[in-house]
């Protein structure tokens, strides 16, 4: 399947702003995360079609999964 | 010790006072509130003599502890006619807690009505001066003849063309650091400081004794914990330095709830253009300065300098809300504008949210184009700034023009502009924004934190259940901290991290040599509150009044078709406690 990953802030260095990637069918959040190199504690949220997702959702495709450290402001 | 001074403008005289014993515990936005609701008749006309404004600075301030400079700035509000408080960084908060001045009081308004004066404050005490040769001036030429009179370490807190005319979005500058500027923003106080007709308040702190400390050991070992805190949060120690409040245009973009184009959908084509990460690397690349602080004391620096593509400077205090409402709300991708027009902002003295709210209002009303940003920065300098009749209407804000225009989808509160954060797709900031003592305020209960950014737990902003309480926490909270000095972002490691605000509480009882415990600090927000609803229905307002504009109520925000369903029961349930 298909998903689109977005990375945010510190995310995005070495690594990309968006790109579209192949999963096989049943991947959950937590192995994209693992698997770009990012660890579990670094991730602040996880948005799956705009809406706050789990670490073990499971992706289905065509999904945009954005991955943001933990930001704020104000 | 610690004195009340107050001026009166009426008979131009001035007095020390002491401080009464109901008022010794009180800083910044808890004594400005107290004061107001004490001392201003509810019903008075804002812009009238029976208006007072009060500056405070919070019980920290010119304390070595971390992020305490902010000065709280109060009145009735012209915009809202409610009470308000706004606070704001600079040097003059630090300035006048070293001269042991726990509030300045201005009342009355000058007999004479075409003489201008200016203000004085030193050790000696307050000088009321006859004032020509600035007015009408623009606030970066003041700071710089302020300066040139009086010396480059002189404290300022100074209203633009906009306050001078008594626009309802004008601000009150407070000069930084850097001899830029920081606004009390909201609600009109540059206006009421105009109605005083008083165009500069000069401070000089020469000789002025260290804030004296109860228990200094007590203190340091707290205000290290503290300071320890706000570094190791993710949020204040890192995205924050690194990007500046701007890097929630992408999150709010991303979860759907940055309100584009006159609040009319929840996702900007341009936000990338605009985001926190693209300024970051065009102000890095540009040689600006990634953060800076707003006071000396702030560690966690959201602040910097932002320049044009020939390395000129052009604006400090960039901030996420001015970014979102002048870029998605107004359709402008173009982030060289937007920093302009925050410049001709600060240098006009009008609030830039207010006016970047109004801004789209006025576009949707076809005043000018959405994406036209050459327009927009005519119109703050050749409208607004000079106070055309078309000037005159942009200047009293969103709610302004929009009854000009005969617009309905007005995103205001109480006539105060909505910012940032759509109330259909993050439902929690809705409730504070219905709420709030001020009008839509963002930080007055900044429920982003819970609903958005995973900070302090999480409540889905896409559903009802939990909003109200967690609005009615965090705006207890808020009107504490209001009351210390703080900046309000030590509240990210202070949701988090167990230490900080026992650390925080620590630290007034050391300054102090008192005992404040944690539900003493819960009473005391709480009292606040209380304070201004009060102030508030005896201004006029019920209930009826802590809603939304109809439109959230009848159009869905995209993408998630999201709506604004509270029943009023429900918003009511929040002045329950
Ligand atoms: S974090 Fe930002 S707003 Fe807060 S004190 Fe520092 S520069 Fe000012």
């Amino acid at each position: 399947m298909q998903i689109t990953v977005k990375l945010f802030a510190t995310f995005r260095n070495g690594r990309f702003k968006l790109d579209r990637q192949e999963f096989r069918t049943g991947t959950d959040c937590r192995t994209i995360v693992l698997g770009l190199g990012l660890k579990e504690e670094e991730i602040g949220v996880v948005l799956v079609n705009g809406r706050h997702a789990a670490l073990d959702q499971v992706m289905l495709d065509d999904d945009t999964l954005s991955l943001f450290p933990l930001v704020g402001g104000g | 010790m610690n004195k009340i001074l107050r001026v009166n403008m009426t008979d131009l005289s001035s007095k020390l006072e002491t401080v009464p014993a109901a008022w010794a515990g009180l800083g910044g936005r808890g004594l400005t509130s107290t004061i107001v609701a004490a001392e201003v008749p509810p019903t008075c006309h804002a812009l009238g003599p029976n208006n007072k404004l009060v500056f405070a600075p919070g019980l920290l301030t010119g304390t070595p502890a971390a992020n305490s400079g902010r000065l709280s700035a109060g009145a009735k509000s012209p915009l809202t006619g409610t009470i308000k408080e706004s606070n704001a960084g600079g040097t003059a908060a630090q300035m006048l807690a070293r001269l042991d001045i726990k509030a300045l009081i201005i009342e009355g308004i000058p007999q004479k009505a075409d003489t201008w004066y200016s203000l004085h404050v030193s050790m000696a005490g307050v000088t009321i001066q006859e004032e020509t040769e600035l007015i009408g001036k623009w606030n970066f030429d003041v700071i710089e003849a302020v300066e040139a009179r009086l010396g480059k370490k002189t404290g300022l807190l100074t209203i633009g063309p906009a306050g001078e005319m008594k626009m309802t979005a004008a601000n009150i500058s407070v000069k930084d650091p850097d001899s830029k500027l920081r606004s009390h923003g909201r609600g009109g106080l540059g206006a009421v400081m105009g109605s005083k007709k008083i165009k500069f308040i000069s401070i000089d702190d020469a000789g002025a004794p260290k804030v004296p400390i109860a228990d200094p050991e007590k203190f340091k070992t707290a205000a290290r914990t503290f300071a320890k805190a706000l570094l190791e949060h993710p949020v204040s120690g890192e995205g924050l330095p690194t990007y500046g409040t701007n890097v929630l245009v992408n999150i709010l973009n991303e979860a759907g709830g940055l309100p584009t184009q006159n609040f009319k959908v929840g996702q900007f084509a341009g936000a990338d253009k605009i985001s926190g990460e693209t300024m970051h690397d065009t102000i890095a690349a540009r040689g600006g300065k990634v953060k800076h602080g707003c006071h000396a004391g702030c560690i966690i620096q959201c602040s910097q300098v932002y320049n044009d593509k020939d390395g000129k400077y052009v604006t400090s205090g960039f901030e996420y809300e001015t970014i979102w409402g002048l870029g998605a709300d107004c359709c402008i991708d173009n982030l060289d504008d937007i920093a302009r027009a925050d410049s001709i902002m600060d240098d006009i003295g009008i609030d830039s949210i207010e006016t970047a709210v109004m801004f789209g209002v006025a576009m949707e009303a076809g005043i000018l184009s959405f994406g036209d940003s050459k327009e927009m920065l005519r119109i703050l300098s050749e409208e607004i700034g000079k106070g055309t009749p078309l000037g005159r209407i942009l200047g009293g804000g969103a709610g302004s023009v929009g009854k000009a225009y005969g617009v309905t989808r007005v995103p205001v509160v109480k006539n105060q502009g909505i910012p940032a954060y759509d109330p259909r797709s993050v439902k929690g900031i809705g409730i504070t924004y219905a709420t709030s003592t001020m009008g839509a305020d963002h930080t007055a209960g900044y429920a982003i934190a819970t609903n958005i950014l995973n900070v302090g737990g999480y409540v889905d902003p896409l559903k009802k259940e939990g909003q109200v309480e967690l609005s009615r926490n965090l705006q207890i909270a808020t009107a504490a901290v209001d009351s210390t000095g703080m900046c309000i972002f030590i509240a990210f490691p202070a949701l988090d991290i167990p230490e900080c605000l026992p650390a925080l509480i620590d630290m007034i009882n050391a300054r102090f040599g008192i005992a404040l415990t944690g539900d003493d600090v819960i009473n005391l927000g709480k009292h606040i509150l209380k304070v201004e609803r009060q102030f508030n229905i005896e201004a006029g307002f019920n209930n009826t009044h802590d809603r939304l504009p109809e439109f959230f109520s009848t159009e869905t925000v995209a993408p998630h078709n999201a709506i604004w369903d509270f029943s009023d029961a429900e918003i009511d349930e929040f002045w329950n406690f």
